[in-house]
């Protein structure tokens, strides 16, 4: 009786994992830049550059990493030296065959000198090794670590485009979270590169500040704010690195959410005394429309990505009387042709991904009084709502889920036991969790471009 | 308005002459004898209460009939009835004489007066209660309004609480009092805004029911980030959800 029911799991993750991009793992080699000097700037450099290439291919979903302890012992600098000028390049078999095995291979050197570092970089088919090279690149910049991690990003993307079907990579992307020292200190927007490094404080506003949402240009942060006594729609120009100007109405105003085309907001408002979903001109916001009519919680917003037309948010409305626990709801745009999405427990936080009609939200399934569950991050496909997978199975409270822009990966919030939120990544399979924050409390990742 | 107000008058004066019409008929024809002689005045005069401490106050009330002036030693002339309040310092007779064309009529009341007991010397004079004080006293410290889980609904069991709140609140109209709506630590942030949203105004909803006028009251929702209990028990995540009152009408 329990074959049925494995086969259906396998069938479901087939699904999912093939929706999300990640179907097939092409095997690839990626061994060390070399040194292309000894100067003394170049080996610091080059280890933070082949930590970051190494981090950003594993992470990226679409390869089958193969381990270093496998590789050749002598590693190449260059094309030239591994084929060392022998026709056929016969070299290359030792990658191309067992127990390499890979399909494609990378190799390049990383060189500081006079405050310039200089990285050259190759990827190469180690299953027809006299082609030219698939594609070489070569990177200039400022001697300094932050650009040791920004070439190895921009390689890594380059090399994931050309293999994961055209999609950009995600290695130059941003996500931006909210910071505080602890529990009850002061919340403040903060932005990081998506693997967790060059984490910044951007406001400093010395208040309560909660749910960012990037624009799709990736140029604006709209977020909640206390700033002014009481939360209010705040908006952040990363552009210019400050805050800008943006209307102010009655009651609660939270969770704002981007339409694709960056022209509309959709936030949740009790200005007409009710929390209610609203939609307004994102320049403007001079007239904001509502959309939703149910006396309780209406919010979280999001858009569908690719037509704008639809929003899926949590409403409290589907609760036995008196009672208000959140489920998931789509609609469209108008606030017409209201569907249920979630069957039960404690559903909220839904993010729309960018590439597909998958919802990734957070569900507590056994949610109540005295209820040992807690909510973890799932992932449903909007068209088939009764068709979902459970992603993350932590001890602990997961929330908030963010599409990468590449729609492989899930950022989220974790909460194990007493101690603070932390933003991990994953992919959006569920495999390779990683922690990104370790200090203070972090929370509510919004993933940019 | 005016034209309104001149119509309405001469209706009024209209029932008047009517009623004054009609009442005036048995006296057309009441028997032509002898008018009898005026009848004397009588009165009556108390305070109460009989005794206070120096520096209260007790009333002191009178009426009188057949009278066309009345006047009550030590205050003087007075109106032929009505009260007032005393505060003497020593214990006080009040004389009342009541005087009509058929003679006059004399009342006296008592009040005693007792002398305050020395202040213990320790003890410098209270300033009276700020409405800082009365209102921690009378209202924080009382206790908040609580919610079940994911509800926004007024418990039967806190109906109580809020009219004792709403009391306090008609008897301080000056004080502007912020409904915090507050949740407990599950679920997600925007979710808990809201829910601490709906359930502010539902306490603002049901003190303006109760008689407070809406003006006094402000709400403001924090959701789950201002947790007054920071175990994840059920008897924590109950303590989160409530209203909470603070004094100086929040912002708006």
């Amino acid at each position: 009786m329990l074959f049925p029911a494995i086969a259906l799991m396998a069938q479901e993750q087939g699904f999912f994992k093939t929706g999300t991009n990640l179907g097939v793992q092409m095997r690839l080699a990626a061994p060390d830049f070399k040194a292309a000097n000894s100067e003394a700037g170049t080996a610091a450099l080059q280890r933070v550059f082949n930590d970051t290439l190494w981090s950003d291919l594993d992470q990226a979903g679409i390869f089958d990493l193969v381990s270093k302890s496998l590789y050749p012992s002598a590693v190449p600098a260059t094309p030239q030296e591994l084929c060392a000028g022998t026709p056929g390049c016969p070299a290359m078999n030792a990658w191309a065959n067992a127990p390499v095995n890979a399909t494609m291979v990378t190799v390049g050197n990383v060189g500081a000198s006079a405050d310039q570092l200089t990285v050259f970089g190759w990827l190469l088919d180690a299953k027809n090794p006299q082609a030219p090279p698939v594609l070489g690149r070569e990177y200039h910049e400022q001697a300094s670590e932050q650009n040791a991690r920004v070439v190895a990003h921009r390689f890594a993307d380059a090399i994931i485009q050309r293999l994961g079907g055209g999609l950009p990579g995600i290695a130059e992307s941003k996500i931006y979270f909210i910071h505080s020292n602890g529990p009850g200190a002061a919340k403040e927007l903060w932005a990081m590169d998506y693997d967790g490094a060059n984490q910044r404080q951007l406001t400093h506003l010395n208040s309560i500040a909660l749910s960012p949402a990037a624009s799709p240009d990736g140029s604006r942060v709209a977020f909640t704010s206390y700033a002014q006594g009481k939360p209010d729609i705040a908006m952040y120009s990363v552009e210019l690195g400050r805050m800008v100007s943006f209307p102010r109405f009655a009651g609660t105003n939270s969770a704002p959410s981007w339409s694709p085309d960056g022209a509309r907001l959709a936030f949740s408002s009790s200005m007409s005394g009710d929390p209610e979903i609203y939609i307004c001109e994102a320049s403007s916001c001079t007239a904001p429309r509502r959309v939703t009519a149910y006396r309780g919680p209406d919010t979280q917003p999001v858009w569908n990505p690719k037509t704008g037309a639809q929003i899926v948010w949590v409403s409290g409305r589907a609760s036995d009387p008196g009672r208000s626990v959140p489920q998931i709801f789509e609609m469209e745009a108008d606030g017409t042709n209201v569907q249920r999405l979630t069957d039960g427990g404690y559903a909220v936080s839904p993010a729309w991904s960018p590439t597909v009609p998958f919802l990734a939200f957070s569900w507590d399934r056994r949610y109540g009084p005295g209820a040992p569950g807690a909510p973890d991050i799932y992932i449903m496909d909007i068209a088939n709502p009764s068709h979902w997978e459970q992603l993350t199975h932590n001890a602990g409270r997961n929330d908030y889920p963010s599409w990468s822009p590449d729609g492989r990966h899930i950022a989220y919030q974790s909460k194990p036991g007493r101690a603070c939120e932390q933003i991990w990544t994953m992919l959006a399979s569920g495999d390779k969790p990683r922690q990104i924050t370790h200090s203070g409390c972090n929370t509510q990742p919004s993933w940019s471009k | 308005m005016k034209k309104n107000s001149l119509r309405i008058t001469l209706l009024a004066l209209l029932i008047v002459i009517l009623l004054a019409g009609c009442k005036k008929k048995p006296v057309a024809v009441a028997p032509q004898t002898p008018p009898p002689p005026p009848p004397t005045p009588s009165a009556q005069l108390s305070v109460n209460p009989a005794t206070i401490m120096q520096g209260d106050s007790a009333t002191l009330a009178w009426s009188s009939e057949n009278a066309v002036s009345v006047t009550i030693d030590p205050i003087g002339k007075v109106d032929l009835s009505g009260q007032q309040a005393v505060s003497p310092n020593e214990s006080t007779t009040y004389h009342l004489t009541a005087t009509g064309p058929g003679g006059t009529a004399e009342q006296t009341a008592r009040l005693t007066v007792n002398a305050k007991p020395a202040p213990p010397p320790a003890v410098t004079t209270a300033p009276p209660e700020s409405l800082a004080d009365s209102f921690r006293n009378n209202v924080q410290d009382k206790g908040d309004i609580y919610f079940d889980y994911d509800s926004f609904s007024i418990r039967p069991d806190q109906q109580a609480a809020l009219q004792r709140d709403a009391q306090w609140f008609k008897q301080h109209p000056d004080a502007k009092v912020s409904i915090e709506g507050h949740c407990d630590e599950r679920g997600s942030t925007e979710y808990n805004l809201t829910l601490g949203d709906n359930r502010a105004r539902a306490v603002k909803d049901a003190l303006v029911q109760l008689g407070v006028p809406a003006p006094q009251l402000n709400t403001i929702s924090y959701g789950k980030e201002k947790p007054f209990c920071t175990e994840s028990t059920e008897s924590c995540w109950q303590q989160n959800r409530r209203d909470h009152f603070t004094l100086g009408g929040g912002m708006q």
